[in-house]
C-alpha cells in the first residue's frame, strides 16, 4: 500500500500490539502459525476483534466478533469511521501531517450512522461502536485481512476502506501499528516482489511511470522495456473470451479448478490455440495442455527464495533429488529463452538472485550469506549493513513527512453482484480448512485425521427448515450451475449463510457455483459471495430444476 | 517516536562452582551454566517453553537455600553462589534418574544411559517392574485411590501404546510427565488444549478429556507436542513404524532448512531426509517465525513430492 | 477460544446445577437458545476466559446434583466458562471427591487414616466389608457405596465417616464416632443427623484466648458474636490505621500457625508495600494434615472471628478481595461459614463502606474437593484459579506474585484469629504470653490414645507432658508408645520426649516440628508398622504428581516399607533402611514443595527413633 505491495508490520509487532483486528481472515485455520503470534498478543493482554460472516475458530478467540453480512465490509468500515470521527477520536495531527483527502472522506462517511451500519451489515450498532472506539483508543493497533476482503468484485475498494481506518487513527507507520494482508500462498508476496504482476518490474518499480528503472533494466537485459502494463489474470480470461489471447504458459497454477465459474473457465482454456503447463503434477489444467513441462518442487527440490507476509525474504533449499525428467524452473525458463534466441546462462541460482539485487533497490542488501545468517531479511533492505525494515512507512511519523502524503480514498458500499432472490435465497461463501489447501493438489497427498470430504455447511436452522440431516446429500444450485454435496450442520453459521471449500474439486466442483464477477482494479473474482438454492434429494418429480445441468465430474 | 523499542538489560555477577560468571539479568542459572560450558542434564526444560521445573534433574545447590533449586527456572542474582556438582546435587540427580528409570521406559530418551552412568543411577535396585497396566486402566484411575502391591515389584507407567490415528503414536509407557507437550499444545504455543495433565500422584497422566481417542479430541495434528517430547513417548507414526521395522537410521539422515510450501506465513521447515525420502519435518527453535512450531500442513503435508508414480492420468 | 466440546449433551438437571451457580447463559454461543442476533455478534475473549476461577464451585455443583461429572456436564461447564474440556477434565480428575465415572448418589467416605486407626477404624472397615461388601463396589440396590478416605479431620471423635448424597436436595453429613450400623443405615438411604459439635474441654476457662467464645457464643448469630466482644478489634484497627495494625502485629512477633512459622508482620508489610494492585487476602482453611482439626472447630464454634480477623488483615494490607478456602470434608463448618459471611455482608461488616469507615472488602468462599496438596499455599492459588492444585515453584513468593499473579497475603485460620487479640491488647502485651521465640498461645489437636481427645489451647512453652495431662493422659489401661507431633509431615517421638517444651525453638532444636498442632498418641495396642504404611499410602495418594522426586519417591518409599513390613526385604533390612534414607534425601532436596520435602519425615523419624524393624545389628 502507498506504493509498495506488502504488509507493513512484522510478526514480532503483532505480539506486542494492543489491539488486533482480523477482517475477513480466519487465520487460526488458514495462517495457523501467524495466529500463534496473535495468541502471544492475546496472552500479553491485547484485544482481538474479528470481522467475518462466520463465527470462525479465529472469531471464537475474539473479544468481539462482528458477524457482518457477506459483502458489507465497506458499509461496516464506513460506519466505524463515522463513529470514530463523531466521537472526536480521529487522529487530527496525523491526518493533518501525513494524509490528503480527509474532508472528502469524512463527508462520504457522514451518512453511515450506526443505525444504517447495523441495517446494512446486520451487526448490532453497539458492537460497531465497540470496535470503533477500541481501535481509535488503542495506542498500538494492527489490522489484518485476507481473502474475505479481496475475493470480492470490489476487492480494491474493500482494501481502501480498511486503509482509510488506519489513516484515520494513525495506526500505520509506527512500531506495533500497521496494515497486514496475510498472503495465502507461500510466495504470493515474492511473486509480486519479483515483478510477476502486470504493472511492476521487480522491486515494485512501475513499468509505465518509472523511466529510470526501465533504463536500468534495459542496460542489464539488453532489451527495451515497453512502458506498458500487462494483463492480470481476469483480464487474461477476458482477452481469451475476446480472442485476443490465444496462447498461455501456465506455471504452477491450476486455473481449470481454481477459477470461479469453472464451466466457463474450462471452455476458455479449451479454446486456446496453445496451452503450455509447467508443474510438478499432471493437474487438471495440465491434462488440457498441448505441452507439459515437468518441473521440480520449488520448496524442496530446488534452490531459491520466497517472501512471506511480513516481507521477509527467506531461502528455500534443495533437500531431495527430483524425479527423473523433472527440471528446475530456472533451467526450463532459460532453455526456452535460448530457443527464443536469448542466451540466458547462469552458473547458479544465486547468480540469478544477485542480478535481481543489482536491479531491485529494496533487495540490494540481501546476499545469500546474509539471508542465511539472519534467517531471512524483510524488504526494503538497501545495503549490506541494512537489517531490513521491521515496519513500513515510518516516514509518515516524521515531521514533516518525507515523500508524498497518504491519500484517503472515498469508497462506496456495493452489494455482491450475485444477488439473493427468492429463487437463490442462500448466501454461499467459500474458504479453506486447516488441513487442506486450495484445490488439494498438494494437501491431497497426505492423510489427515481431520479431513472430511467436501460438504455444504449450513446452519442448524436451515437444515431443520430443509428437513435435512448431517451427511445427507443435497442439490446446490446457483445461477451458473448445480452440484450435489452432503450437508454438514455447522452452528458457527447463521440462517441464510452457507459455506463450502474448494479443496475437493474432483468430488464436488464448488467453482461451478461461484461467480466470476471480478474486481476491475485487482482482478480478483468474487469467490466469497454466490447466491444459491439448496434442495433436498430426490427432487420432487414434477418440479424439475430450471435448465441447468450438473457439470460431469470429469 | 516510531522507532523499534529497545530493552535494556543489566549484567549480574555470580559464582558457579567457584568461578566468577557474568550473566544477563533475567537469565536462568541453567543458561549461565551452559554458557560457561557446564553440562547440566535436563528433561522437562525446553528453550521455547515456560519452565515447569517438574523433572528436577537440573537441580543445583544455591548457597542460602534450604533445598536445591531448579536451574532451568531460577533466575540468576547478583552475588549468588551456585554449586552444580556437590554431593547433594549428585544425589538428587541420581535419585531422579533412578525414579524415572525404574518407572518409565527411557529406551528412546537421548543421553539417558550416559546420565545413568555418570550419576551411578541403578534403577534396578527397586526390584523388577510390575506388570504393565491394561489398556485404559491408568486413564480411569481415581484420584486418592491406588492399589498398592506387596512392594516386591516396582510400580511403573507401562501400558499399551495408543495408536488411534495415522499421524501420531502416543506411547505413555515412555512418558516422564515433563509437561512439555501440554505446554506446546496449550498456552505457550498452539492454544488448542487437546491434552492436559489429568489425575493425580503416580496415576497422573497426559490425557484428552475422558481419554477420548485423539480423532475425537480437539487435536489439530500440528505435531508441536511431538516436537518437544524429550523421551519419544510422542512420535510421528512414520518414525514409529520405521523404528519398528528397523529402517529408522538417523546416521543416514540429512537435515535441510527450507520454507513451507503452503500459506504465506513463511514457516521454516527442517526436512529430515533418508534415502531421498522425507521422513520427518521439524522447525528450528531459534527462528522467530515459528519458534519450532508448525501446523498440520507444514508438518505432514509433504507426501505430494514423494508419490513418484504419475498421478491422475 | 475455539473449544471443541464432546457431542454428549448435559442433562437438564446438570444444566440447572451449573446455572444455579453461574446464572442463566447469556447467548446462544454459551448454551442459551440461539437467536437471530447471536448470528451477528458475540463477545468473549478476555472476559470469557477470566471466569475460570468459578470452575471448582461449578464442579462441586455438578457432583452434588448428579453424583458424578459426566462428559455432557463437563462440556456444558466448559462452554459456560470458556475452558478447554481436556483442561477441565485435568482439574476435575485431580480431586478425590469428584467422580469421573458414574457413581451411586450416596457415598460413605470412611476414614482409614492414622487417627481413626487408633480408635477402631480397622474394625469398622472389617465390619463394612463383611456386611456391605468391599469398598467401591455397589451393594445390592446400586444406590450407595462406601470408600476408604484419608483423614476427615474429625480425629477427636474417631472413627469418622462423611456421607454425601447427590441429588435434587444434596446433603453432606459427618458421622463421628461412627459405627458400622450408622454407615449401613446411611447406605440404606437414611440421611444422617446433622452433627452436633461437642464442647471443648477448656470451655469457660479463663486461660484460653482463641477459644474464649467457644460454647459461649451462638456461632450462627452475628448479634451474639457482637455481644461477646465481636468487632471490637476491627473498630480498634480502624483507629490504628493500616500502618498501626501492621506495627502491632510485628510487635507481637506472631508466627504463622500453618506449619512454616513465618513472621506474620513481615508478610503483611511486604504485601502492604506492593504498588501492584489488586492485593488478595486468603484464609487457608484447607487443613488436611492427618490429625488436624483445629480450623474445623474454629469455624464450627466461632466463625465470625475469622471474618473479623480477615477484615483487619485486609485493612492492614490493602486488600479488597478475600477468599476462605475450606477443605471439602467439613459440612458443618462450611454451613456456619456461609451463614456468617452472609450475615456479615448483610449488616455492613463486609462489602462497601464497612462500619462506615469507607473500607471496601468482601470474601468469596471456596470449598476444597479432596486434595491435601491444596493446603500448600501456591497449590491453593491454582485451585482457586480453576487450575490443577499443583504447587508453583518459589520464587516468586506470594507476597510478590500470588493469586492471579498479584501480591497475596495468605494466612492460616489460627494465625488470623490471633490478630484480634493483638489489635485489642497491643502487640507487646500479646508477646508477653508464650516464650521468647514463640509468642502467644497455640491450638493443639489431641487425638489417638488419650483419655479426652480434642482441641486444647496452651501458651507456647507448655510441655508435652502437661498437654497430655490436660487431656487426661493415655487412655486408661494403655501404655504410651509414641506420639506423632505435627502430623504426617511431622515426626514421631517416644515417651522419653514428654518433657519437650512446645515452642518453635525447642522443637526445632529437638529436630521435630509443631506443624499444624497435631499431637497424636499411640499406645501398645496400635502396631506401628501399619501406621507407617498408612502414612506412606497417604503421601502416595496425595502427591500431586507434578515433580518426579515426590511422584515416584512416595511410591518407592511405600514399596520399601511394604517389603519391610512383610519381612521380605530386597537384601538385608539395613539395605532397605539405607534405601529409604536415600529416597528421603532425594525427596527432601529435590521436590517442588513441602509435601515431597516432608513426605519421609514421620516415617524416617519412626525408623530411626522407634526401630520397628529388626536389623542384624540389633539382633
Amino acid at each position: 500500500m502507498f506504493g509498495a505491495g506488502g504488509g507493513t508490520s512484522s510478526y514480532r509487532e503483532v505480539e506486542e500490539t494492543d489491539m488486533i483486528i482480523l477482517w475477513g481472515s480466519n487465520a487460526r485455520e488458514t495462517h495457523p502459525i501467524f495466529f500463534h503470534h496473535v495468541l502471544k498478543a492475546i496472552h500479553n493482554g491485547a484485544r482481538l476483534f474479528v470481522v467475518d460472516p462466520r463465527r470462525t475458530v479465529s472469531a471464537q478467540w475474539a473479544d468481539g466478533w462482528l458477524g457482518l453480512d457477506v459483502g458489507t465490509d465497506i458499509a461496516l468500515a464506513n460506519s466505524v469511521a463515522r463513529e470514530i470521527i463523531h466521537a472526536g477520536l480521529h487522529n487530527r495531527e496525523f491526518i493533518e501531517r501525513a494524509t490528503t483527502g480527509f474532508a472528502e472522506y469524512a463527508a462520504s462517511v457522514e451518512d453511515w450512522t450506526l443505525e444504517r451500519g447495523e441495517a446494512e451489515t446486520g451487526v448490532p450498532a453497539a458492537m460497531i461502536r465497540e470496535l470503533a472506539l477500541t481501535y481509535a483508543r488503542a495506542d498500538r493497533a494492527i489490522l489484518c485481512w485476507t481473502l474475505g476482503i479481496t475475493e470480492h468484485h470490489n476487492a480494491a475498494d474493500n482494501v481502501f476502506a480498511l486503509i482509510n481506518l488506519s489513516l484515520l487513527c494513525g495506526h500505520v507507520g509506527r512500531y506495533g501499528s500497521g496494515l497486514n494482508p496475510l498472503r495465502g500462498q507461500n510466495n504470493v508476496q515474492g511473486g509480486g516482489d519479483m515483478g510477476a504482476i502486470p504493472n511492476k518490474l521487480p522491486g515494485f518499480q512501475d513499468i509505465e511511470r518509472d523511466a529510470e528503472a526501465r533504463e536500468r533494466f534495459r542496460q542489464a537485459w539488453g532489451v527495451e522495456i515497453e512502458p506498458k502494463y500487462g494483463w492480470h489474470l481476469t483480464q487474461m480470461f477476458a482477452a481469451m473470451e475476446r480472442g485476443d489471447l490465444t496462447a498461455a504458459y501456465v506455471i504452477g497454477e491450476n486455473p481449470a479448478q481454481s477459477e470461479a465459474d469453472a464451466k466457463h473457465t474450462h471452455e476458455l482454456l479449451e479454446g486456446l490455440d496453445c496451452l503450455v503447463v509447467q508443474d510438478i503434477f499432471m493437474t487438471r489444467t495440465a491434462q488440457m495442455a498441448d505441452v507439459v513441462l515437468p518441473a521440480t518442487a520449488s520448496w524442496c527440490e530446488a534452490e531459491g527464495t520466497v517472501t512471506n507476509s511480513e516481507r521477509r525474504v527467506q531461502r528455500v533449499r534443495k533437500a531431495l533429488e527430483p524425479p527423473e525428467g523433472a527440471r528446475d524452473d530456472i533451467e526450463i525458463i532459460c532453455d526456452i529463452a535460448r530457443r527464443m534466441g536469448h542466451d540466458w546462462n547462469y552458473a547458479s541460482v544465486e547468480e540469478v538472485w544477485d542480478e535481481l539485487r543489482s536491479l531491485s533497490p529494496i533487495h540490494a542488501g540481501m546476499s545469500y550469506a546474509r539471508l542465511d545468517e539472519l534467517g531471512g531479511i524483510p524488504w526494503p533492505c538497501t545495503s549490506e549493513d541494512d537489517p531490513g525494515a521491521q515496519f513500513l512507512h515510518a516516514r509518515l511519523w516524521e515531521n514533516p513527512i518525507s515523500g508524498p502524503p497518504a491519500p484517503f480514498f472515498v469508497v462506496e458500499h456495493e452489494l455482491p453482484v450475485d444477488r439473493l432472490t427468492d429463487e437463490f435465497p442462500i448466501r454461499l461463501t467459500t474458504g479453506r480448512r486447516l488441513d487442506s489447501y486450495n484445490t488439494g493438489v498438494q494437501s491431497g497427498g497426505y492423510t489427515s485425521p481431520l479431513r472430511r470430504s467436501e460438504s455444504l455447511d449450513l446452519s442448524p436452522e436451515d437444515c431443520e427448515q430443509l428437513g435435512v440431516e448431517e451427511g445427507e446429500r443435497v442439490q446446490i444450485s446457483s445461477r451458473r450451475g448445480t452440484v450435489v454435496a452432503p450437508v454438514r450442520v455447522d452452528p458457527t453459521l447463521r440462517p441464510g449463510l452457507a459455506f463450502m471449500t474448494l479443496h475437493f474439486p474432483d468430488d464436488v466442483q464448488t467453482n461451478v457455483l461461484t461467480i466470476d464477477a471480478t474486481d476491475p482494479k485487482s482482478g480478483t473474482a468474487e469467490f466469497k459471495a454466490s447466491a444459491i438454492r439448496v434442495e433436498k434429494l430426490p427432487l420432487p418429480q414434477t418440479d424439475a430444476a430450471p435448465g441447468r445441468v450438473a457439470l460431469p465430474a470429469r | 517516536m516510531s522507532a523499534v523499542p529497545v530493552t535494556l538489560r543489566r549484567t549480574v555477577e555470580l559464582e558457579i562452582d567457584g568461578e566468577a560468571v557474568r550473566a544477563r539479568e533475567g537469565e536462568t542459572i541453567l543458561g549461565a551454566c551452559r554458557r560457561s560450558g557446564l553440562d547440566i542434564p535436563t528433561l522437562c526444560f525446553g528453550e521455547t517453553l515456560t519452565p515447569v521445573n517438574a523433572c528436577r534433574v537440573c537441580m543445583v545447590e544455591v548457597e542460602g537455600s534450604r533445598v536445591l533449586v531448579p536451574s532451568c527456572a531460577r533466575k540468576v542474582e547478583d552475588g549468588m553462589k551456585v554449586k552444580t556438582a556437590s554431593e547433594r546435587v549428585r544425589h538428587a540427580r541420581k535419585m531422579v534418574l533412578e525414579f524415572l528409570g525404574s518407572s518409565v521406559d527411557l529406551s528412546t530418551t537421548p543421553r539417558a544411559d550416559e546420565w545413568m552412568a555418570e550419576y551411578d543411577a541403578r534403577p534396578e535396585r527397586y526390584g523388577p517392574p510390575a506388570p504393565p497396566a491394561a489398556e485404559g486402566e491408568r486413564d480411569r484411575a481415581q484420584a486418592g485411590h491406588h492399589h498398592a502391591g506387596d512392594g516386591q515389584t516396582a510400580a511403573t507407567v507401562a501400558q499399551p501404546v495408543k495408536v488411534d490415528n495415522e499421524l501420531y503414536v502416543r506411547d505413555y509407557a515412555k512418558c516422564i510427565l515433563c509437561y512439555k507437550c501440554v505446554e506446546g499444545c496449550g498456552t505457550d504455543w498452539q492454544n488448542t488444549f487437546a491434552i492436559a495433565v489429568a489425575g493425580r500422584g503416580f496415576e497422573t497422566r497426559i490425557a484428552t478429556e475422558y481419554a477420548v481417542p485423539l480423532p475425537g479430541s480437539a487435536c489439530v495434528y500440528c505435531g508441536n507436542c511431538i516436537a518437544v517430547c524429550p523421551t519419544g513417548a510422542l512420535m510421528f507414526k512414520s518414525e514409529h513404524d520405521r523404528r519398528a521395522e528397523g529402517t529408522w537410521d538417523e546416521s543416514q539422515q540429512t537435515q535441510t532448512d527450507t520454507i513451507c510450501p503452503y500459506c504465506g506465513v513463511g514457516c521454516n521447515l527442517t526436512l529430515h531426509v533418508q534415502d531421498n525420502t522425507i521422513v520427518k519435518v521439524t522447525s528450528p527453535l531459534d527462528h522467530d517465525v515459528t519458534s519450532g512450531n508448525l501446523c498440520v500442513k507444514g508438518r505432514f503435508g509433504f507426501q505430494h513430492v514423494q508419490s513418484r508414480a504419475p498421478k491422475g492420468v | 477460544m475455539d473449544l471443541r466440546i464432546q457431542d454428549q449433551t448435559a442433562t437438564a438437571v446438570e444444566r440447572e446445577a451449573v446455572d444455579a451457580v453461574l446464572g442463566p447463559p447469556e447467548s446462544g454461543w454459551v448454551g442459551a437458545a440461539r437467536t437471530t442476533t447471536d448470528g451477528h455478534f458475540a463477545v468473549g475473549g478476555h472476559a470469557a476466559r477470566s471466569e475460570r476461577h468459578l470452575l471448582l464451585p461449578v464442579l462441586h455443583a455438578v457432583q452434588a446434583r448428579a453424583g458424578w461429572i459426566s462428559p455432557g456436564a463437563l462440556g456444558y461447564v466448559c462452554r459456560r466458562l470458556t475452558i478447554p474440556p481436556a483442561e477441565a477434565y485435568g482439574v476435575a480428575s485431580f480431586y478425590a471427591l469428584f467422580a469421573m465415572e458414574p457413581r451411586p448418589p450416596v457415598v460413605a467416605h470412611v476414614c482409614t487414616d492414622i487417627g481413626c486407626m487408633c480408635r477402631g477404624s480397622d474394625e469398622l472397615v472389617a465390619e463394612l466389608q463383611r456386611t456391605v461388601g468391599p469398598a467401591g463396589e455397589h451393594p445390592g440396590n446400586g444406590h450407595a457405596i462406601w470408600l476408604e478416605s484419608p483423614c476427615l479431620g474429625l480425629c477427636e471423635r474417631a472413627p469418622a465417616v462423611l456421607v454425601t448424597e447427590a441429588g435434587e436436595d444434596p446433603s453432606e453429613r459427618s458421622i463421628a464416632p461412627a459405627s458400622a450400623d450408622d454407615v449401613a443405615a446411611a447406605l440404606a438411604g437414611r440421611v444422617p443427623e446433622r452433627m452436633t459439635p461437642e464442647p471443648v474441654a477448656q470451655q469457660g476457662s479463663p486461660d484460653v484466648r482463641l477459644m474464649r467464645r467457644f460454647g459461649v457464643v451462638d456461632p450462627e448469630s452475628l448479634d451474639s458474636y457482637r455481644s461477646h466482644g465481636g468487632y471490637e478489634a476491627l473498630r480498634r484497627a480502624f483507629a490504628l490505621g493500616p500502618a498501626g495494625v501492621i506495627r502491632e502485629v510485628s510487635d507481637s512477633r506472631l508466627l504463622g500457625r500453618g506449619g512454616a512459622a513465618f513472621p506474620t508482620g513481615r508478610k503483611w508489610e511486604a504485601v502492604a508495600r506492593q504498588p501492584v494492585r489488586p492485593h488478595y487476602l486468603i484464609c487457608n482453611a484447607d487443613e488436611s494434615e492427618p490429625g488436624t482439626f483445629k480450623d474445623r472447630i474454629v469455624f464450627e464454634q466461632d466463625p465470625f472471628s475469622v471474618i473479623e480477623a480477615m477484615t483487619v488483615a485486609a485493612l492492614a494490607t490493602g486488600c479488597e478481595h478475600g477468599y476462605v478456602y475450606l477443605r471439602g470434608e467439613y459440612p458443618l463448618a462450611w454451613e456456619r461459614l456461609v451463614n456468617a459471611v452472609t450475615l456479615a455482608r448483610r449488616h455492613g461488616f463486609l462489602g462497601e463502606n464497612i462500619m462506615g469507615q469507607g473500607m471496601r472488602f468482601d470474601i468469596e468462599l471456596r470449598k476444597g474437593a479432596g486434595a491435601y496438596i491444596c493446603g500448600e499455599e501456591t497449590a491453593l492459588f491454582n485451585s482457586i484459579e480453576g487450575l490443577r492444585g499443583e504447587p508453583r515453584n518459589k520464587p516468586p513468593f506470594p507476597v510478590d506474585s500470588g493469586l492471579f499473579g498479584k501480591p497475596t497475603v495468605i494466612n492460616n485460620v489460627e494465625t488470623l484469629v490471633n490478630v484480634l487479640d493483638i489489635v485489642l491488647e497491643g502487640g507487646r502485651a500479646f508477646a508477653q504470653r508464650g516464650t521468647e521465640g514463640s509468642t502467644g498461645t497455640r491450638l493443639f489437636c489431641l487425638s489417638g490414645s488419650v483419655e479426652r481427645p480434642g482441641l486444647y489451647e496452651v501458651p507456647f512453652g507448655t510441655t508435652l507432658r502437661a498437654l497430655l495431662d490436660m487431656a487426661g493422659g493415655v487412655r486408661a489401661g494403655r501404655e504410651l508408645r509414641s506420639i506423632l507431633l505435627g502430623g504426617a509431615a511431622g515426626a514421631f517421638v517416644g515417651p522419653d520426649m514428654l518433657d519437650l517444651e512446645l515452642s518453635f525453638e525447642a522443637t526445632r532444636e529437638a529436630g521435630v516440628t509443631l506443624g499444624s498442632g497435631v499431637v497424636m498418641v499411640f499406645d501398645e495396642t496400635v502396631p506401628l508398622a501399619p501406621v507407617l504404611l498408612r502414612i506412606a499410602a497417604f503421601f502416595r495418594d496425595e502427591s500431586c504428581g507434578q515433580c518426579v522426586p515426590c511422584r515416584v519417591g512416595t511410591v518407592r518409599q511405600q514399596e520399601a516399607l511394604l517389603r519391610l513390613v512383610s519381612d521380605r526385604p530386597r537384601g538385608s533390612v539395613e539395605d532397605e533402611l539405607a534405601l529409604l534414607d536415600e529416597i528421603a534425601r532425594g525427596m527432601r532436596d529435590a521436590s517442588i514443595c513441602g509435601l515431597g520435602q516432608t513426605a519421609a519425615n514421620a516415617i524416617e523419624s519412626a525408623l530411626r527413633g522407634l526401630r520397628p524393624f529388626r536389623t542384624e545389628a540389633v539382633s
